[in-house]
């Protein structure tokens, strides 16, 4: 045994207490900066649900063909989404699927702007590297306890836990994808006498536009591998089912909800990388016959 | 007439501690020595040179000798370590960020070896970019982008994408995209040295031609001397990152001042750098059926020796000035040392 040096449980009182006073004292605050979180989340979720099953068929169908333009994956896509819609998982997969956007556009709201930032100073890059390794490596369960705390249970604290797990693959790969950029091509930028705004969105970002789009896309699974994880804490959804049937020993409830989140992450997965590759193809880094 | 760019005992060391390595080159010490002692690398060492408004001035010499480093001091795409740049009379060193932007956009535009062309950008806005920047709205900048397309032959490829073009057709983008800057400055960092001859030799008569209506002053980069020779007004080679000799082509070719230059002299078609000017007799003779010009190379000279004993020679305003005969251009062409076996 490993000799007790000091009693850890005055410190670990510390830690506690200092949350209690930070909830006590800003807990409105925070909850006041998350309110458009809750907002996009409401109406991402009205919306789908507003809209006839068939339409978000077709149009989760028309994107998938607007991005390969071949029969293969809107083929695939369609039959993913009458499946849930046959086993009677269509409104799950809703909520589930308007978390899952709402957590991948707050990511990209907050990923992106400093993903760009790390590009441009290694300081920053140097500071926020190590604090990406501890977010992607401590497990989510530990920060859902604080955001509960501060947020109550339910589908916000959800979405929050899930940015800060999303969150890190986007900036390294849009700070990776900025840095990347073919050195001669900013040369010449610079020998026109370009700012650096120029360098960023003349230059930078639309070559860096595929590499930026494989992290949204890891974002995108990302988020959807915590919905389990997520409806530990109220978020509801295809996860709560897969959480229900754990409860009740259901096989049948937690593989169908299981296989439910499957056929989700096929649908953004395939489609998010697809959008991908043709951003690639435009850029010339694959060979591509227009 | 008066130097439209003053590079004035510019040295740039490539390292961490620049300071100290200029203090030991001052200090007279080699450049070697002061790499294994520094870990410093001299690229240019008190290179001066002083380019005339109109003129192509070519910066000669091989990979290593410091030439694009050099031509980027201009724009300062590469600061020096100590020296200046005058351009225009002004300062380049003293400007600030807005003047230096100011200056990029106005006064020199730049084409390089490996094209820097946007990829995902269509020729016409790629050759659009330069006023883009400036911040040209996109009717006006494209209008003048058109022209400069159709003026370097690329007419109809306005919507393909660089990757879609050959070696020489990106480059005639890049050319397009300096040119439509209209700056009295163009910088051209061995810009068609990734073309083959054929496109090569196009591009060098091309732009010749283009020089010829524009009177622009153009700093141009090569490694190949019958380059250098055919495009050049005044030549500098720059050797180890210093000027071995400036002068006219013929002058490096007829009196090449040191050994380095002489080599490059001696695998070279004189024919092509030596000026009719050079071998004349001047005198006033009844006109000549066959005339040139007094600029024309004796490459010129001998497809018409086949037909004519002399050769009138012109000057600029068309009027003969003086002759030349078989035996004076072959006597200028003969080679030192050419008779060694």
């Amino acid at each position: 045994m490993f000799p007790e040096l000091f009693d850890t449980a005055p410190l670990r009182r510390a830690i506690d207490d200092g949350l209690d006073w930070l909830i006590a004292t800003w807990g409105e605050g925070f909850e006041a900066a998350a309110s458009p979180l809750q907002w996009t989340l409401n109406t991402i979720e009205q919306g789908l649900l507003a809209l006839p099953w068939w339409a978000l068929i077709a149009i989760l169908t028309g994107l998938a063909l607007l991005a390969t333009r071949k029969p293969a994956l809107p083929l695939v896509v369609a039959a993913a989404m009458l499946f849930l819609g046959v086993l009677g998982l269509w409104e799950d997969a809703i909520k589930t699927m308007a978390l899952m956007l709402t957590a991948t556009l707050g990511t990209i709201v907050v990923a992106i702007p400093l993903g760009v930032a790390m590009s441009g100073s290694a300081l920053l890059r140097r500071v926020l590297t190590p604090v990406l390794d501890l977010m992607q490596t401590m497990p989510s369960f530990v920060y859902l306890i604080p955001a509960v705390m501060v947020f109550g249970p339910g589908r916000v604290p959800a979405v929050l836990a899930t940015m800060i797990y999303a969150a890190p693959p986007l900036m390294r790969l849009t700070d990776l994808g900025l840095r990347l950029v073919d050195p001669d091509v900013l040369e010449a930028g610079w020998s026109f006498g370009m700012t650096r705004g120029q360098r960023l969105l003349k230059i930078q970002v639309p070559l860096a536009l595929p590499t930026i789009f494989a992290g949204i896309n890891q974002a995108t699974m990302m988020s959807l591998s915590m919905v389990v994880i997520a409806s530990m804490i109220g978020a509801g959804g295809l996860g709560y089912q897969v959480l229900q049937g754990i409860g009740r020993l259901e096989v049948s409830r937690g593989l169908l909800a299981g296989l439910g989140i499957v056929a989700l992450a096929i649908v953004f997965d395939r489609v998010t990388q697809a959008f991908g590759r043709r951003l690639q193809q435009r850029l010339g880094v694959t060979d591509f016959k227009p | 007439m008066s130097a439209v760019i003053d590079i004035r005992e510019v040295t740039k060391i490539f390292g961490r501690s620049p300071e100290r390595a200029l203090a030991l080159l001052r200090a007279g010490r080699g450049k070697q020595e002061i790499q294994a002692e520094t870990g410093n690398v001299v690229g240019l060492d008190r290179v001066s040179l002083s380019i005339e408004a109109g003129e192509i001035y070519v910066v000669m010499g091989l990979s290593g000798s410091g030439k694009s480093t050099l031509i980027r001091h201009v724009n300062r795409l590469v600061d020096p370590t100590s020296g200046g740049i005058v351009v225009h009379g002004v300062d380049v060193m003293a400007m600030d960020a807005a003047g230096l932007r100011a200056y990029r956009r106005n006064t020199v535009s730049m084409v390089f070896q490996r094209f820097g062309l946007l990829p995902h950008r269509s020729v016409l806005d790629n050759v659009a970019f330069g006023l883009e920047v400036r911040g040209l709205g996109r009717a006006e900048r494209e209008t003048a982008a058109r022209r400069w397309i159709e003026t370097v032959g690329l007419a109809g490829y306005e919507r393909s994408r660089p990757r879609q073009l050959s070696g020489g057709e990106q480059q005639r983008v890049g050319l397009a995209r300096a040119l439509a800057m209209d700056t009295p400055i163009l910088l051209m960092d061995e810009a068609f040295s990734a073309l083959d001859p054929l496109n090569r030799a196009q591009m060098q008569d091309e732009l010749l031609a283009l020089q010829r209506r524009l009177h622009k002053t153009i700093l141009f980069i090569t490694h190949d001397f019958d380059e250098a020779l055919k495009l050049g007004t005044r030549i500098a080679v720059l050797r180890d990152g210093a000027v071995e000799q400036v002068g006219r082509p013929e002058e490096i070719v007829l009196r090449p001042a040191t050994a380095h230059v002489a080599a490059f002299a001696r695998h070279v078609g004189r024919a092509r750098a030596v000026p009719l000017a050079a071998v004349m007799e001047r005198g006033a003779f009844a006109p000549y059926p066959a005339r040139l010009p007094a600029t024309a190379r004796c490459e010129d000279a001998l497809a018409l020796f086949a037909a004519h004993a002399w050769i009138g020679v012109d000057d600029a305003d068309g009027a003969q000035v003086g002759r030349v005969g078989v035996g004076s251009v072959l006597e200028a062409l003969a080679q030192p040392g050419s008779t060694e076996p």
